[in-house]
């Protein structure tokens, strides 16, 4: 029986295109370990999407199928071309580095895409076996046997240089780093270092088995046949190193396609992954599921996010960055502290190639299971709205530590003649947000309820809050249907814009520092700038929106003691007084608790310039 | 050639430092920031633990400036001191150049200022205060809040400014537990029915007769002590303080609503000895300028020629400025010899 | 008396000679600045659940230093994390990280996922 299903295997690979290889060439066996490479590496990702995927939960599963079939995959074609061949947002950050990726990996593809070209042509099919177009010269040893071979082959030659380039520079960069205008390198594994290894060995000894046929059998290009004539012409015994060369190519090959799936070069497939969820209407949600591996996988450890940390270049904090805490992750050894010591700024997030949205993947496995039996919480004491308001202010715990604030926005909301219930006046509760941060969900469930529960209740359909961390949370995670959310500086970006209060315009040289949870976090950029130009001479930082520093202080680490936060801190604020303002202008409780702290600049909330700087006799011309 | 001693700063330290110099025939120039002479005792009626006239002591240290040795140049901002070949060189804002054989630093302390503890709501809601501004009420005699009336309640807050590291301050100022129970008092002088409370988180009653009239607070003018930190301050509608502390003996939160707060600041360098105490490598951690040694050169610093005296190297009491400057003077004369 | 919300355990007086004090030795381990703690109190004061129940930061803390475990789990759960205590302490303790572990150390809230190092496991 087992005879006969062989027989039939074989009538089967005779039938099929794959054969024509095999007669053609009379079977050479240095293809079996490519192939061999090549069966593990594709049952191994397709065992690992397919369980990742399928861990993703159902609801965001029907979103991804109905997506699959709209312009969504277009798009997420189109982010794969620029992303993870041209890598152009890398190419953006630093040419050389960028280059570098890019003749890498769209330099591999090329060459994949015009072998196959070249081998199609040949054998009028485009289903021939897929190894005679990787060991396309070993096989076809003869010239003008098809249109356009002069040129293809120029084009081969031509890419294997490019490629080349790229594993000089890669191999530069490994010991040179500073040189990509990075500052360190990442730390690696010893599965990467052999897949690392046989990378950088692929396209040397590519090029060395083609020289070597093209020097028998003068069928290279310019790159090639010159080597090939140097080897003959230094009486280098060629026939017999042959089959040796091309030997080591495939092996090499196989050793990388076997390392692949449990390095870090795993990237490489499941980027495009990453890429296809995404645009496929995938989000990263409260639980680690398969999602969340998807993203760890893509990481492809370039270490962009190290420069990007804080904790890195200010406070000397070298083993949190996403790059080690994904590989933590992965490889299981994650620690609690690496888990917990992060400010959670998301400057890494902005700067990741990828996408990888590392903060929210730690938030997930922060997580923690807590005895239902066990918890006492209880929060009656709140008190609901007594009249009828049009607007909920809810300053934030943090905000109450800074009452220079709330007594700005009261006396902004006086002047605009707004009926505001001032929610947590007196016995407010936390929104949240830094509970779900730490991971006690059922907690942090439990305060948005019963928030919620008094926010509804009040029939109020805008809220206001001074505190960008609640700010968030009430966006994103209350789900307040029909109401809609200020922060108190976009609030106040629309009184004026409607002239319900006017404000004078000060000579105060103001520069404006960017709170994560507001800019990053919300994307709020535009807002407070404007409201600061009203009021006075808004200077620029040299690290702002998108790429503004963190104070160093933030709900989402537990393990960073004073002094370093102190050194973070310091250094956010030699950048944000470099133009000599007058005053350094907040939007976050926090931060300007912090930056006062550091005792350098006059600091305040945008809240507070606005109030001081109210038009004066508006009110009164009206009586 | 004639030896000179420049002295920066004019308060108790300076003065007493000029005096016993010139006593000894030295010639003083005196250099002082501010329009006269008197540094931060200027603002005191009266001074713990045994309620001296502040008027008598400064009678007593400034008097003595009037010899026909020491010359005093007030309003002069020293903001660059330097040696030039054994010399040293004082500049002021104007460029003068005032040139000495020593110099002794006495540039003093500035107390804290409060707006910095946000949360206390110093500047920002009615009727809370600073020591400084206790002292400067109780002058003509009586002590008013905002609205008129003399204060019913009141509580004086320690460690404002000190023992804290959110704003940078590790260090005890040492003066501000005393000078709450004595301003208690005298508020209790002022208000015999009114209600005094005294938030701490350690009384030191270090000095003598500190422990001594701390005693007689609480026998004979019923101070309460209440052991917990204020967090935060904030005004009421009838203008009012309401505060929140934890009576941390009992365990429990505690809420207070008074009629005046006062914060009792404590000391920082001035910014003239920040300044010249970085400019001469002599800046200690706080700012502070340091001393050569703890125990054995506290007066002299690293660099030949300059010495140090009072509050510019820590805070110190009155009594032990003076001694301090005394000190200073005798390590000076040696120096010169 | 005022009942604080949970009783000392039962002989009503601390035998530091048979209090089990190693769950504090690890503490301060992941929370150095603890040791720094003066008793001021300022992190009750400040609490933002005061208001609604009764939260002792300072007396949990002293409580879990001297060995008194019971009654300690029901207590921490009240915290609801805002980070005000951390804001207000004038010897720069980590209060938040102090509770957390506190949780993690007493059993009551354990991570979800494996973190091999972790506190308490």
């Amino acid at each position: 029986m087992l005879l006969e299903s062989s027989r039939t295997f074989i009538e089967f690979l005779q039938d099929t295109s794959l054969f024509i290889t095999v007669k053609s060439s009379h079977f050479i066996s240095f293809v079996v370990p490519f192939y061999l490479g090549c069966i593990f590496l594709f049952s191994v990702l397709a065992y690992k999407y397919v369980r990742w995927i399928r861990n993703i939960s159902k609801r965001q599963r029907r979103i991804m199928w109905r997506n699959l079939f709209s312009r969504k995959s277009w798009e997420a074609l189109k982010e794969t071309f620029m992303e993870s061949l041209v890598h152009r947002k890398i190419y953006k950050r630093n040419p050389l580095l960028g280059y570098m990726h890019m003749s890498l990996a769209f330099g591999w593809f090329l060459m994949i895409f015009f072998g196959k070209v070249e081998s199609s042509i040949f054998n009028h099919s485009l289903l021939d076996d897929p190894s005679f177009a990787i060991f396309f010269r070993f096989f076809v040893r003869e010239k003008g046997l098809y249109p356009g071979q002069n040129t293809l082959s120029f084009i081969m030659d031509f890419l294997l240089l490019i490629v080349l380039s790229g594993v000089l520079l890669a191999i530069i960069k490994r010991f040179r780093s500073q040189l990509m205008g990075m500052k360190k390198t990442t730390r690696q594994t010893a599965i990467d270092k052999v897949a690392l290894s046989a990378l950088w060995w692929i396209f040397p000894l590519r090029l060395l088995s083609e020289s070597v046929t093209a020097g028998l059998a003068h069928n290279g290009s310019f790159l090639t046949q010159t080597i090939g004539n140097l080897l003959v012409s230094i009486k280098l015994p060629l026939e017999s190193m042959e089959l040796f060369v091309w030997w080591a190519y495939s092996l090499d090959l196989c050793l990388f396609f076997a390392c692949l799936p449990f390095s870090r070069y795993m990237h490489i497939f499941t980027e495009v992954v990453l890429i296809f969820l995404r645009k496929l209407g995938v989000r990263t949600t409260e639980n680690f599921n398969g999602y969340s591996m998807v993203q760890l996988n893509a990481c492809s450890r370039c270490g962009i996010c190290i420069d990007a940390c804080q904790l890195g270049f200010s406070a000397g904090v070298d083993n949190i960055q996403p790059v080690n805490f994904v590989a933590d992750t992965r490889y299981r050894r994650l620690t609690a502290e690496v888990l917990n010591d992060c400010l959670m700024c998301d400057r890494c997030v902005e700067a990741c190639p990828v996408g990888v949205e590392s903060t929210l993947i730690r938030q997930q496995i922060r997580t923690k299971k807590v005895d239902e039996n066990k918890l006492f919480y209880a929060y009656n004491q709140a008190e609901k709205a007594r009249k009828k308001y049009n607007v909920i202010y809810f300053a934030g715990c943090m905000t109450h530590l800074t009452p220079g604030i709330i007594t700005s926005m009261k006396k902004i909301f006086e002047e605009a003649n707004e009926r505001y219930w001032f929610m947590d006046e007196d016995k407010g509760l936390c929104c949240g947000r830094p509970l779900r941060q730490q991971g006690f969900i059922q907690q942090a469930n439990e305060l948005m309820l019963k928030n919620k529960e008094l926010i509804v209740s009040s029939g109020i359909k805008l809220l206001v809050t001074s505190c960008p961390i609640c700010y968030k949370t009430f966006k994103n995670d209350y789900r307040l249907n029909g109401m809609q959310i200020m922060h108190h500086t976009e609030y106040i970006d629309y009184l004026i814009k409607y002239g319900r209060i006017k404000v004078e315009k000060s000579k105060l040289g103001i520069v404006y520092h960017d709170p994560c949870e507001l800019g990053r976090g919300c994307k709020i950029y535009d807002e407070p700038r404007r409201v600061l130009q009203s009021v006075g001479k808004l200077q620029r930082a040299e690290y702002e929106r998108e790429n503004a520093f963190c104070c160093g202080n933030t709900m989402g680490n537990s393990v960073l003691p004073s002094e370093k936060q102190q050194l973070v801190r310091n250094e956010a604020l030699d950048m944000l007084t470099k133009s000599n303002p007058d005053i350094l202008a907040t939007a976050c409780p926090l931060c300007k608790k912090t930056f006062a702290g550091g005792n350098r600049v006059k600091v305040k909330d945008i809240a507070e310039i606005v109030a001081e700087n109210l038009e004066k006799s508006s009110n009164f011309e009206a009586e | 050639m004639e030896q000179k001693v420049l002295i920066i700063g004019a308060g108790v330290a300076g003065a007493e430092a000029a005096a016993q110099l010139a006593e000894n025939g030295i010639r003083v120039c005196l250099l002082e920031k501010s329009a006269e002479t008197g540094g931060n005792v200027k603002n005191w009626v009266k001074l713990f633990p045994d309620f001296t006239s502040a008027q008598d002591v400064r009678n007593g240290i400034f008097d003595k400036l009037k010899h026909p040795n020491i010359e005093v140049r007030t309003g002069v901002t020293v903001h660059k001191l330097a040696e030039e070949n054994g010399q040293w060189i004082a500049e002021d804002q104007q460029g003068n150049r005032y040139e000495a054989s020593a110099v002794l630093l006495a540039s003093g302390f500035e107390p804290f200022d409060a707006n910095r503890k946000e949360e206390l709501g110093y500047g920002i809601y009615d009727n809370i205060i600073t020591s400084i501004e206790f002292e400067k009420a109780t002058k003509a005699g009586q002590l008013l809040t905002t609205q008129g009336n003399a204060p019913k309640r009141i509580a004086f807050l320690n460690c404002v400014g000190s023992r804290d590291e959110k704003v940078g301050n590790n260090y005890c100022s040492r003066v501000c537990c005393i000078n709450a129970v004595k301003q208690a008092i005298e508020y209790k002088e002022l208000v015999p029915d009114g209600e005094a409370y005294v938030f701490y988180m350690d009384l030191r009653m270090s000095g003598q007769c500190y422990e001594e009239l701390y005693r007689r607070s609480q026998q004979d003018f019923s101070v309460n002590f209440i052991r917990g930190r204020i967090s935060e301050a904030s005004g009421t509608i009838d203008k009012r303080v309401q505060i929140k502390a934890e009576d941390t003996l009992t365990g429990l939160p505690l809420k207070i609503t008074v009629d005046m707060l006062v914060l009792m600041v404590g000391m920082e360098p001035s910014e003239g000895t920040r300044l010249l105490a970085r400019q001469n490598g002599i800046a200690g951690e706080y700012g502070f300028a340091q001393a050569a040694g703890t125990f054995l050169a506290d007066n002299q610093t690293g660099k030949q020629g300059l010495f140090l005296a009072g509050t510019c190297k820590r805070p110190l009491t009155i009594p032990e400025t003076l001694a301090d400057a005394r000190s200073a003077s005798l390590q000076i004369m040696e120096y010169l010899k | 008396m005022k009942n604080f919300g949970f009783k000392i355990s039962k002989p009503r007086a601390i035998d530091l000679d048979s209090a089990d004090t190693s769950l504090y030795k690890k503490l301060v381990k992941v929370v150095p600045s603890l040791e720094r703690c003066i008793m001021c109190g300022g992190c009750t004061a400040t609490c933002s659940v005061n208001n609604h129940t009764e939260f002792n930061l300072r007396k949990c803390h002293l409580l879990f230093r001297r060995g008194q475990l019971d009654g300690l789990t029901q207590e921490l759960d009240k915290c609801m994390l805002c980070g005000k205590c951390t804001l207000v302490c004038p010897r720069g303790v980590n209060t938040r990280a102090v509770v957390m572990n506190m949780r993690i150390l007493l059993g009551c809230a354990t991570y979800e996922r494996r973190v091999s190092h972790a506190v308490g496991k």
